[in-house]
């Protein structure tokens, strides 16, 4: 059975993600890297999900964010049962709800700032003048309207985390998804960035964000802690 | 807009719509692709645009060698026809019957006739001095005085015979044939049968009686006096109006030699033309062919880099998945990409295919003409080719599991 922990009285109300008995197997013989993981976040939470390497903690995120499909189990994500919907459908739930942030920012190298969060409407069929137009806004939110222009390895790593968040919350999602995002930054900039992060959650997004940074994730109001892929432990204390 | 696979995406919280990818943009990421790789996509545009380049250059210098030769016949006309006596079983008697010229005169359709006389045992050498042996291949022919404007020749220096200096010691020589001897202006010298004559004219070549080219040309009165020809022609040439020239074709055999028409041949020198054109089509073939395997290879070269490319952008497909992409999109992304990559070598092949025409069809003088369905057909060809090289790399790329983006 699982290790779903449901805390006292925290029935969560409209819930953003529903994990149910979720299964991830890889490869042959299986590994199984996510084991029967049922958990619920609400709209407006702001989740850590911590564990040490090779936990399982990317897999669970790659499945809430839906690039991979679970072996078994009901992933329901912005009100969408994933097990059921086709590519495309998928696609879309990326494109307008789903916000990503990755350790390693994946940036495009030879384009600008603007251009990079512009990026993250591309696939929204929105027309490029309203994408750049939405970028500037995006970027004067997490602090950078002063580097617009700039292109990525003319920014700091902390700059360009940020940047990376303004692309993913350009769209105005309702989750993002955050993987180890201050694992390549120095601890200021890390620090910086939990700030961000903190104000965008207080703006009313959702945030799950991976660590296995245990002192960052007691910044965040409720951490689950996954070992060997199981949730070990669903914590709502106050950020230390 | 409620439109999926499955009924799912248009129906929860927040109406999640479709991912969309304008055309626009769909071109944009196509070019900005290419501009990262600008080495290899110049390298492997070249492929493509050597092979459209050849293609266009052999197809257009054929057409445009056809087009000089319409001109040329054009300006020639086709309605010239040559009358000589086959060889008989002896291999004697190649002259026609004395009089004939005036009998084919007579036949109704027959606009002018005019002959030569070959004269087999007279040679023309630049100076007595010379090796008789050296006789460089130059045939001297008593010629009448019609058969300049019979052929339509013209004369590089001098003048043709008149019916004045056809009765002295005088020569008209042919283009090759002045070249040969050595002689340039009129008035020189040439030591021919044994005797000093002295050349008054030195034609221009003549398309349509090459055999004139390497002729020296006598009047038909020095020929008689001097080298006792008895006034029967070898050749004799015969214009008619375009329309007639079956019909004297037909008529001519008998009228020349009505004891043995079948020793009689006509030929129409246009069609002598037009055969050796044929015989440079036949090569044009081969090079085409040749053309389409280096179009074939560069074709291979933009499937080669597109799937290097898309091994290497693995991560920016996974990102693109994680913006939303479909696969359906990574996929049309990178046959964009392909399709343009080879459109450019497309291009390139056009302009570098016309510079070769224009500079082959320069140096000949002749026309440039290149069918505007070759370059039509050249940018198709292209775009066939990055369609077919750029389906298997894009159909891999939109396989890639979105996970690589994560993986570090």
């Amino acid at each position: 059975m699982s290790d779903h922990v449901i805390e006292p009285g925290g029935v969560v109300c409209d819930p953003v993600i529903e994990l149910d008995q979720v299964v991830r197997d890889h490869g042959s013989p299986p590994v199984r890297a996510v084991d029967h993981v049922s958990l619920s976040v609400g709209r407006g939470e702001f989740v850590a999900i911590v564990g040490p390497s090779g936990s399982g903690k990317s897999t669970l995120l790659n499945i809430i964010g839906t690039l991979d499909r679970p072996t078994g189990g009901r992933t329901i994500i912005d009100g969408h049962d994933v097990g059921a919907m086709s590519d495309a459908a998928l696609s879309a739930l990326r494109a307008y709800r789903i916000g990503f942030v990755f350790q390693r920012f994946h940036l495009a190298d030879g384009v600008s700032a603007v251009g990079n969060v512009a990026d993250g409407l591309l696939y929204t069929g929105t027309p490029r003048a309203e994408r750049l137009r939405r970028a500037v806004a995006s970027l004067t939110r997490v602090g950078l309207a002063h580097r617009l222009g700039h292109r990525p390895h003319q920014l700091s790593g902390g700059e360009r985390q940020r940047v990376a968040i303004a692309r993913a919350t350009v769209s105005d999602p309702a989750l993002l998804l955050a993987d180890e995002p201050t694992g390549n930054l120095d601890q200021r900039s890390g620090a910086g960035l939990m700030d961000l992060l903190h104000e965008l959650n207080a703006a009313g997004t959702t945030i799950v964000m991976i660590t296995h940074d245990v002192a960052l994730a007691r910044q965040a109001p409720r951490r689950i802690t996954i070992r060997d892929g199981r949730v070990v432990g669903d914590d709502r204390g106050a950020p230390a | 807009m409620r439109r999926d696979d499955n009924g799912n995406a248009g129906t929860g919280r927040g109406g999640v719509r479709r991912s969309r990818l304008l055309r626009a943009d769909v071109y944009r990421l196509g070019v900005s692709g290419l501009r990262s790789r600008p080495a290899r996509v110049v390298l492997s545009a070249l492929g493509i645009a050597i092979g459209i380049a050849a293609m266009i250059a052999v197809v257009g210098i054929s057409t445009s060698s056809r087009a000089r030769l319409d001109d040329q016949l054009a300006s020639l006309g086709t309605n010239l026809l040559t009358v000589q006596q086959g060889t008989s079983i002896t291999g004697q008697d190649t002259t026609l019957p004395a009089g004939s010229t005036g009998k084919i005169g007579l036949i109704h359709g027959v606009s002018a006739a005019g002959a030569v006389a070959t004269l087999p045992d007279v040679k023309v050498y630049r100076s007595r001095l010379i090796d008789p042996n050296r006789s460089g291949g130059i045939v001297v022919q008593a010629a009448g005085l019609r058969l300049l404007g019979l052929l339509d020749g013209t004369l590089r220096r001098g003048t043709w015979l008149t019916t004045a200096t056809a009765n002295y010691p005088t020569v008209v020589l042919g283009a090759i044939a002045a070249d040969r001897l050595g002689i340039v202006t009129p008035g020189s010298q040439v030591w021919l049968g044994g005797a000093r004559f002295t050349v008054i004219g030195i034609l221009d070549a003549l398309p349509l009686a090459p055999e004139m080219d390497t002729s020296a040309l006598i009047g038909e009165a020095t020929a008689a006096g001097r080298f006792d020809w008895d006034g029967k022609p070898t050749t004799i040439y015969e214009r008619s109006a375009d329309a007639d020239v079956e019909t004297v074709r037909g008529l001519l055999p008998r009228t020349v030699n009505p004891e043995d028409p079948g020793n009689v041949s006509v030929s129409r020198p246009s069609d002598a033309l037009a055969a050796k054109n044929a015989a440079d089509l036949a090569f044009t073939g081969l090079s085409v062919g040749l053309g389409s395997v280096a179009l074939l290879v560069g074709g291979i070269g933009v499937a080669n880099t597109m799937v290097i490319s898309v091994l290497e952008r693995r991560r920016e497909i996974g990102l693109r998945r994680a913006l939303g992409a479909t696969r359906g999109h990574i996929r049309t992304q990178f046959l964009a990409e392909a399709l343009l990559l080879s459109a450019l070598g497309g291009l390139a092949g056009a302009v570098l295919g016309f510079g070769v025409i224009a500079a082959f069809a320069g140096t000949n003088g002749w026309p440039i003409s290149v069918p505007p369905v070759v370059f039509a057909g050249g940018i198709g060809v292209t775009v066939l080719i990055g369609a077919v090289a750029g389906l298997y790399p894009a159909i891999r790329a939109s396989r890639t599991s979105p996970v690589a983006a994560l993986d570090g």
